[in-house]
């Protein structure tokens, strides 16, 4: 009974790097809703309020999978050998 | 152990202590039990030299550099998500302030000024629809007048107007708005000015409401 990892140390690095991009584009896809969405707001337009606001949760909630699907690969199973 | 007694572990096991078995319950080999050494416990240094040819310190300190930069990199993820949940929070806080504001009972008509009391090109600064609201009335000409928030749109700094100029200067950083429609002419300002709707009753000026636009 061994412990072992789906991926090696440099694999997870890169899937790491992989996620981070995406992470940080979602992210920034947020930043720029949030500003359009002041923007209308202020501006007396207050139809893109709750679309916006559902579009920004969907993004939180990729990154949180994103996350969760990070802690899963370092999480050690376990392997007969 | 006295001569002649039977040892009871060899009764149960006589490969027990034998060389290569010691101390086990004779089921595998002591080798089986030897620690592996995991490639990915291994400190790498960060000139990738080996171990031999190190600086003596470096086997005080011995930092794994590529686990180092992993887990740099998973610090970070984790706090592009808790950006992420802020700007969540904050679209939310945005949608709760347009639900409040749609509660909110719209403004009632104030009344201003007389029509008598601003000669053509002359402006008054009045409060509309909260007491510290405020807002610019300006007569154009005989038969026009204009109200405009008195807030740049920018950073809400009061914007001045130049009647004869047909603007509305916000001196903080130099923004300018077109007095007749309020849009922005020149500078930072994001949108125009927020329109105060006018109802001349006789000879008195009336606010009716306030008309915020994003073009």
């Amino acid at each position: 009974m061994a412990l072992r990892r789906p991926f090696t140390r440099d694999q997870r690095m890169t899937v790491i790097l992989g996620m981070l991009a995406f992470v940080v584009m979602l992210v920034l896809l947020q930043l720029w809703l949030l500003t359009a969405t002041m923007n209308a707001y202020l501006g007396g337009d207050d139809s893109v309020v709750w679309p916006a606001a559902g579009a920004s949760a969907f993004c939180f909630l990729l990154n949180v999978g994103l996350l969760r699907y990070l802690s899963r690969l370092e999480r050690p199973t376990r392997e007969s050998g | 152990m006295p001569d002649g007694e039977m040892n009871p572990r060899a009764a149960l096991d006589p490969r027990v202590n034998t060389p290569g078995r010691e101390g086990l319950t004779g089921t595998a080999p002591a080798s089986r039990y030897s620690a592996i050494r995991d490639a990915e416990q291994i400190s790498i240094p960060p000139d990738f030299r080996p171990a031999d040819a190190q600086p003596a310190w470096r086997g005080d300190f011995p930092i794994d550099w590529p686990q180092d930069q992993y887990v740099e990199r998973r610090d970070f993820m984790k706090f592009m998500v808790l950006t992420s949940f802020a700007f969540v929070v904050g679209q939310c806080w945005v949608a709760f302030e347009s639900w409040w504001r749609a509660r909110r009972a719209p403004a009632v008509g104030q009344r201003i000024a007389s029509v008598d009391d601003l000669a053509i090109g002359a402006a008054i600064v009045f409060d509309y629809p909260a007491p510290h609201d405020n807002c610019v009335l300006v007569r154009v000409t005989a038969q026009e007048f204009v109200a405009y928030s008195q807030k740049c749109t920018h950073l809400s700094c009061a914007v001045i107007p130049r009647p004869e100029q047909g603007i509305l200067h916000c001196p903080c950083h130099e923004g300018v708005f077109d007095l007749r429609s309020g849009r922005v002419l020149a500078g930072p300002p994001p949108r125009p000015l927020p329109r105060i709707a006018l109802d001349i009753r006789g000879r008195d000026i009336f606010a009716t409401g306030v008309e915020s636009r994003t073009s």
